[in-house]
């Protein structure tokens, strides 16, 4: 395997909506300070992948207003992908990993704000047969999800209360956070059910930002960066789409991309410092944690989701967040999870590592 | 001065028509006869039927008639929307019809009162009387009488 490495991070602060920037105005700043960090040209970069989503912006191929933030003439290697930027971040690896270049740039980019009823919008993910026509709450599948792992005995109310009162609380240190804060889960659980068990704080708030991952192989990532984040492994794995046709409460399809991992990589989820995860919703910290097999790694100390859920762009910053670790020297090996579709359909494992 | 984003209304719609295939258009023409299918793997019946069984990638065999109550193995309370198949709070449920593996996701009525939903309650569906051939030819289900 060549060696791949995240050589630089940046986001733009996550708003719960922005009506002032276009796409390209939120993300042309972020791609300025992810590449002047490690002072290099654009025509030095060889591919770049992003990752948007047409139904948030309500307009086809509406990624394409991205690109001028990127700056496509002369013409660029590039690709994108209709689902979170963690899975342009995949394609980024996998593209350097057959050795055609050197440097690539992932970016994510969405805003969440936009639709006007995204009760409207979220079932579009859901399949036209049996789930999408009963149009759904935009919350009702992880509902489910949330009453089924309470009943399994895997956590409780009381429980992702304190999930979120953590994650708020470690977000106050994360000034690019959309909310923050100091809450007692007494506080917490006085607030109305939205779709129970789930209560406003227990679902992700979604948002606008983008991210930018610069990722290099070999000496490149030597030269760019004292301390290169090594990506020694991506995998990722689906569930069955139809949610009463899988267990909601034990996500196979993270506990075999976090095996293919380890495979990969020579160390597992259970030997990381930092896990970043990938939380739509408060309920799912305690599956992943179980699927992943974290054995004492801290979780979302950047607040993860809870504390802010940019459309598209979440993974991907689980990737930065869990690199920025080991960029700044802060740990040595730490593991990202993305996630995409209902209830933790699809989930992508990253284990990242400091030493050369 | 900065100017806003433009913004507009808009309707989100599924605006095909698609053949559905030899078992998902059995299930769904059975909706239509207020009947209800499920279709027969290695494993035990599956409702909704799928064309191919998730488990193991094997391709699903015949369907069967099946029975229209089962058991609410998982459940969310939500408000009435506009359009909802209930004009009072609800819930939607995932719903293990009797004699399947697997449940079935819709909604149940329990005349708006939320504590009246529990996992593991007893419940059959209420058709529609104009049915067309689709998932709402189920109205929602309802507790056993």
């Amino acid at each position: 395997m060549r060696d791949t490495a995240v050589v630089s991070y940046a986001q733009s602060p996550c708003l719960a909506a922005n009506r002032r920037d276009d796409m390209a105005d939120i993300l042309l700043p972020v791609i300025r300070a992810a590449v002047d960090a490690v002072g290099i040209e654009r025509d030095e970069i060889d591919f770049y992948a992003s990752g948007s989503h047409d139904f948030f912006e309500g307009r086809t191929f509406a990624y394409i207003e991205s690109l001028d933030a990127v700056g496509a003439w002369p013409p660029i290697s590039e690709s994108h992908v209709e689902m979170d930027a963690a899975w342009a971040f995949a394609e980024a690896w996998s593209w350097l990993q057959l050795g055609q270049g050197d440097i690539a740039l992932v970016y994510g980019i969405g805003r969440g704000s936009l639709p006007q009823d995204l009760d409207q919008v979220m079932p579009a993910q859901l399949d036209p047969y049996f789930l999408a026509p009963l149009r759904p709450h935009r919350d009702a599948v992880a509902g489910l999800q949330a009453c089924a792992a309470i009943d399994a005995g895997l956590t409780s109310e009381q429980h992702m209360a304190e999930i979120v009162s953590r994650c708020l609380a470690s977000a106050t240190e994360n000034p690019y956070a959309q909310t923050s804060g100091q809450v007692s889960v007494h506080d917490l659980l006085a607030a109305p059910y939205v779709s129970s068990p789930l209560r406003k704080h227990d679902v992700s708030p979604p948002g606008d930002a983008a991210a930018v991952v610069v990722l290099a192989a070999g000496d490149a990532a030597r030269r760019l960066t004292a301390r290169p984040a090594w990506v020694r492994a991506v995998d990722h794995r689906m569930d069955t789409h139809y949610p009463g046709m899988r267990d909601l409460t034990s996500s196979g399809s993270t506990r075999i991309a976090a095996g293919r991992a380890a495979d990969l990589a020579g160390f597992a989820a259970a030997d990381v410092e930092v896990a970043e995860l990938h939380t739509e919703y408060s309920h799912q910290e305690p599956l992943l944690a179980m699927a992943l097999g974290l054995n004492g790694a801290e979780i979302n100390p950047s607040g993860g989701p809870l504390a802010g859920r940019p459309a598209t762009a979440t993974g991907l910053v689980r990737i930065g967040e869990a690199a920025r670790q080991i960029l700044d020297g802060r740990a040595g090996r730490t593991l990202a999870h993305a996630t995409n579709g209902p209830a933790l359909q699809h989930n992508l494992v990253c284990l990242l590592e400091g030493a050369a | 001065m900065t100017a806003e984003s433009l913004s507009a209304p808009y309707t989100v719609e599924f605006p095909f028509e698609r053949t559905v295939g030899p078992k998902i258009g059995t299930f769904l023409g059975g909706l239509r006869d207020a009947r209800l299918y499920g279709v027969r793997t290695e494993r035990g019946v599956l409702c909704p039927p799928l064309e191919f069984d998730p488990r193991t990638g094997a391709e699903t065999g015949a369907l069967v008639p099946l029975v229209t109550t089962g058991t609410v193995t998982s459940w969310t309370w939500v408000p009435s929307r506009p359009g909802d198949p209930l004009p009072h709070d609800f819930a939607w449920a995932l719903i293990a019809i009797d004699g399947t593996i697997g449940a079935l996701f819709h909604a149940v009525d329990v005349g708006g009162e939320f504590a009246r939903m529990s996992t593991g309650m007893r419940v059959c569906a209420r058709w529609r009387q104009d049915r067309i051939g689709g998932m709402r030819d189920i109205e929602c289900f309802e507790v056993v009488p």
